[in-house]
């Protein structure tokens, strides 16, 4: 099962972190940091799997960008490896730009892929009907 | 700041505050701004306000006041307004909250609304944060849901009842049909899903695991369907048709077939056509190979398969990738164990991956390397894990030592080479070794009798060459100690003998006594390592002196104490000392301190524990309990009897400076001053006299009787009698029955106390009782040996 997924730039700045398994927000604060400081702090000739307390997280960078999501210890790593460059393809067919500021479609693609730390939906169109049908009835 | 300036705004403001101090400035009004809003019930920028309190909650500031807005824009019959709801209400919201419980009629009403996508927010919300009340109130929507028609409202239910599931476990049952008849579903999805809800109520209850056994065949067919179809545009990945669901239906085929030989029966050829079939060039294809090792090595599969599994892992290790490599390292290491054989094949690519630059793959590695060291290849495995130890990275070092020890004790061919590894893992690890290490290696080191010279002089080199690793600086001063005299005869035949002087020995030791970079606990070795040289060689004794004196007034208590005593060693029983050194060829070793084996000062065994003239008494008293054997008299042996002190007091002292303490007593109880004199011979009993100790003003002597005859005697009795300017002191005797044949004596011992230093007399009269009859005897003793009165 996915424990949660976050987003950072370079800088070690959170662009987007969702849970999927309830954690206080001081514990929440300490996990970011930790977790960051162990994923950002890797050199490039690393595997992309690291051990972190009774999670194993997942990291991809992709330019500037880190992905990363904690797992528990029964999850195939590269699968979740897998999961995650299918979601940054679906955010890329979507936002022909920067996604950053458009946070809430953010989560509600990620709700479409990600539901209570399972997989829902890995097919790109699939996943984003929905969102543009949105699109429409906002528009309209 | 204008109070309905959109997310977007805020976001780019916010990143663009150079400072924390500013950011949190900015935050702190935005937040102001946004409660005074609320407070308005204002329609029209709810949402986005909500949105912007949701963005400051992600990077960390507090947003409870958030909580009620979550609510009111859940109930809001906007879609866009229920979405941001919904959002904050599984960011903000848990069970514990009170404003969950108000957010369940919503969601009920929203479970059956019209458009879809409000019921699958409500679903995906429910699936996120609902407590068990809530759960049980929506079962019934929730399985409802799953019948319908709507593949998309579907698959988000069956992940909402995965989540039921796991919080009211209870309720599983009402879901194990729906569960079946979504197996029969086209759309992936849903059957995902299906699979992962399957999944979930297997592991939750044993007796859906046996219900579900039966459906078995059904996934079978599906995973062939995707293994063996052809090019699916709708789930292709790198070549591979919806890999994810593949590594589902594995998962849950593993937890069908554990521990179940017909469920495995029947899945041994689709696993065998997936790991055949299955292209491993890319990530996908290999997460889908991964998974099928895992689930064949986890069900009763036939031997074949098992050997297919790890020829895949063994390929995997070949692989480029690095995250493959790490991935297959840990799949044999939970497999090296059962399979050790198989796996002992890929033992090349194992040792090689030692190299790797990633630290993770380099942790696995060691340990599997370590898990595969046997006896028909210790000695090459030792050697690239000797080449690992000196460049290993610093987190892996005490591992990696403490493995090489034990691999080293269980499989060593030969002494020397064991001696040999060790010394080779001090020399480059020595910070990282646990302390048990150098008594182990003092012992092992005692018991290699014929490498005691090569092994010292190994020693002396690296004691020369470095003195920072403090267990190696240990173990070499002791062993300098101990085998001095090999290493100054240089009649090395393993190495190329050096001449070794006595002066450069004891520059070696006098620069591991004075540097700072000695522990107190390596001077201590030092200290007594220049000590027992002093028997050892014959020049440079009163350079020994004179160091040790030096530390008489050391400021480390331990430094100072042995020093004095060696001092005191040195005035009084110069004689002695040669006696006491020699006597520590067996000494076992104890754990606290190395085996000193050093005589403080020689004293009696015999005497009682309550002897007050001398302060090792004390020690004895300290001691406590001492069983002294009172059979052994002069002619023990003196290695038993300094195996017996050594080891008790391991118990009773616990201080480093009381170890110190008894680690001097040194009792010589039986290399006699002078030969025993025969005083009484008469119907079978004999006496005997002996001169212990001297001391400056008197002599203690023993008096030891023993009887020949062929009957017990009892009531055996011995009063004493001296001139007057003498002080007697008479101890308590051993006994009073002399056993028949000499097969055992009575001492007694006697102090006598001798101011004026007259010549010694005495007399003594015996008293005893021999078959029956009574005899009394006195006994004058006016020839005492003459070393008694010095």
């Amino acid at each position: 099962m996915i424990k949660f997924l976050l987003m950072v730039n370079k800088q070690g700045q959170i662009r987007l972190s969702k849970y999927y398994e309830h954690i206080d927000l001081a514990k929440r604060a300490s996990l970011e940091v930790d977790v960051i400081k162990g994923c950002l702090s890797r050199k490039k000739e690393e595997c992309s799997f690291v051990e972190y307390k009774d999670y194993k997280l997942v990291y991809r960078q992709y330019a500037s960008l880190f992905v990363m999501v904690g797992v528990s210890e029964n999850e195939n790593e590269l699968a979740v490896y897998e999961l995650v460059h299918n979601f940054v393809e679906v955010l890329d067919k979507y936002f022909s730009r920067v996604i950053m500021f458009n946070l809430e479609k953010v989560h509600v693609i990620l709700d479409e892929m990600i539901l209570n730390g399972h997989i829902v939906e890995t097919n790109k169109s699939r996943i984003l009907a929905p969102l543009l049908v949105l699109d429409k009835m906002a528009e309209s | 700041m204008s109070p309905s300036v959109r997310l977007q705004e805020m976001i780019r403001v916010i990143r663009s505050a150079r400072t924390q101090c500013e950011e949190r400035g900015v935050i702190q009004r935005e937040c102001a701004a946004i409660r005074a809003q609320f407070r308005q019930a204002d329609n029209v920028g709810r949402s986005h306000n909500l949105a912007k309190l949701l963005y400051v909650h992600m990077l960390g500031y507090p947003a409870h006041f958030g909580q009620m807005e979550c609510v009111r824009l859940i109930a809001s019959p906007r879609y866009s307004e229920k979405r941001v709801g919904y959002l904050g209400a599984m960011m903000l919201l848990d069970e514990k909250q009170d404003a969950s419980l108000l957010i369940t009629n919503s969601i009920k009403n929203d479970l059956s609304h019209s458009n879809q996508y409000v019921q699958s927010l409500a679903l995906c919300t429910l699936a996120c944060m609902g407590s068990a009340e809530m759960c049980r109130d929506l079962a019934p929507e929730i399985d409802r849901l799953l019948r319908t028609s709507n593949s998309y409202i579907k698959k988000k239910a069956a992940l909402c009842a995965v989540h039921i599931v796991r919080k009211v476990p209870e309720l599983g049952e009402l879901f194990t049909t729906a569960a079946h008849s979504l197996l029969s579903e086209k759309n992936h999805g849903v059957l995902h899903g299906a699979v992962v809800l399957i999944t979930e109520l297997c592991e939750q209850n044993p007796e859906s695991l046996a219900q579900f056994r039966k459906v078995v065949p059904e996934l079978v067919h599906i995973m062939k369907g995707l293994v063996m179809s052809g090019y699916s545009p709708e789930h292709n990945v790198a070549g591979i048709s919806d890999p994810f669901l593949q590594v589902r239906i594995l998962r849950l085929l593993r937890i069908l077939g554990r521990n179940n030989d017909t469920a495995s029966d029947a899945m041994n050829d689709l696993l065998a056509q997936v790991a055949t079939n299955t292209d491993s060039s890319k990530t996908a294809g290999s997460a889908v190979l991964y998974e099928t090792v895992l689930t064949i090595m986890d069900i009763k599969s036939e031997s074949g398969l098992r050997v297919l599994a790890v020829n895949i892992l063994g390929r995997f290790l070949l692989n480029n990738d690095r995250n493959i490599r790490y991935i297959s390292m840990m799949s044999l290491q939970k497999i090296v164990q059962t399979d050790h054989n198989a796996v002992q094949r890929h033992r090349g690519t194992i040792v090689d991956c030692l190299k790797d630059p990633d630290a993770s793959v380099k942790r696995r590695a060691l340990e599997l390397s370590l898990a595969l060291v046997s006896a028909v290849n210790i000695r090459s495995m030792m050697k690239e894990l000797l080449l690992f130890l000196s460049s290993c990275p610093p987190e892996l070092r005490a591992q990696a030592a403490s493995g090489i020890f034990s691999a080293a004790e269980r499989y060593a061919p030969s002494q020397r080479w064991h001696i040999d590894t060790i010394l080779h893992v001090l020399t480059t690890a020595g910070a990282d070794v646990r302390d048990e290490t150098v008594p182990n290696l003092i012992q092992l080191i005692t018991t290699a009798n014929e490498l005691h010279s090569y092994t010292v002089h190994k020693l002396y080199r690296a004691l020369v060459a470095d003195i920072s690793q403090q267990s190696l600086v240990q173990v070499a001063c002791w062993c300098v100690g101990e085998y001095g005299d090999l290493l100054l005869r240089a009649e090395c035949d393993d190495t190329e003998p050096v001449q070794v002087t006595e002066d450069d020995v004891l520059d070696a030791l006098e620069t591991v006594l004075q540097s700072h970079m000695s522990s107190p606990a390596t001077r201590g070795f030092a200290l007594t390592a220049t000590m027992k040289l002093s028997t050892r060689i014959t020049h440079n004794v009163d350079r020994i002196r004179s160091i040790v004196s030096i530390y008489g007034s050391c400021i480390d208590l331990e430094l100072q104490q042995r020093a004095v005593e060696y001092n005191a060693l040195f005035k009084k029983y110069d004689h002695m000392r040669y006696h006491a050194r020699r006597g520590s060829k067996n000494c076992p070793v104890s754990s606290d301190d190395a085996p000193q084996s050093t005589p403080a000062q020689p004293h009696s065994l015999d005497a009682c524990p309550t002897s007050s003239s001398s302060p090792e008494g004390d020690l004895l008293d300290l001691l406590g309990g001492l069983d002294l054997m009172p059979g052994e008299g002069c002619g023990g042996d003196l290695s038993s009897v300094f195996s017996v002190l050594l080891w008790c007091p391991c118990t009773v002292c616990d201080s480093s400076a009381q170890c110190g303490l008894w680690a001097y007593v040194c009792f010589l109880p039986c290399v006699p001053l002078a030969p025993s004199l025969t005083v009484y011979e008469k119907n079978g009993v004999t006496l005997r006299l002996q001169c212990d100790r001297q001391m400056d003003t008197g002599v203690s002597i023993t008096l030891s009787a023993s009887n020949s005859t062929d009957g017990d005697i009892t009531q055996f009795n011995l009063q004493a009698a001296v001139p007057k300017c003498v002080q007697l002191q008479m101890k308590a005797p051993s006994g009073d029955v002399l056993p028949a044949r000499a097969a055992g004596q009575l001492t007694q011992a006697i102090l006598l106390k001798n101011p004026n230093k007259v010549g010694l007399r005495m007399r003594v009269r015996v008293s005893y009782c021999s078959q029956g009859t009574n005899y009394q005897d006195t006994v004058q003793i006016d020839s005492f040996p003459s070393v008694a009165w010095q």
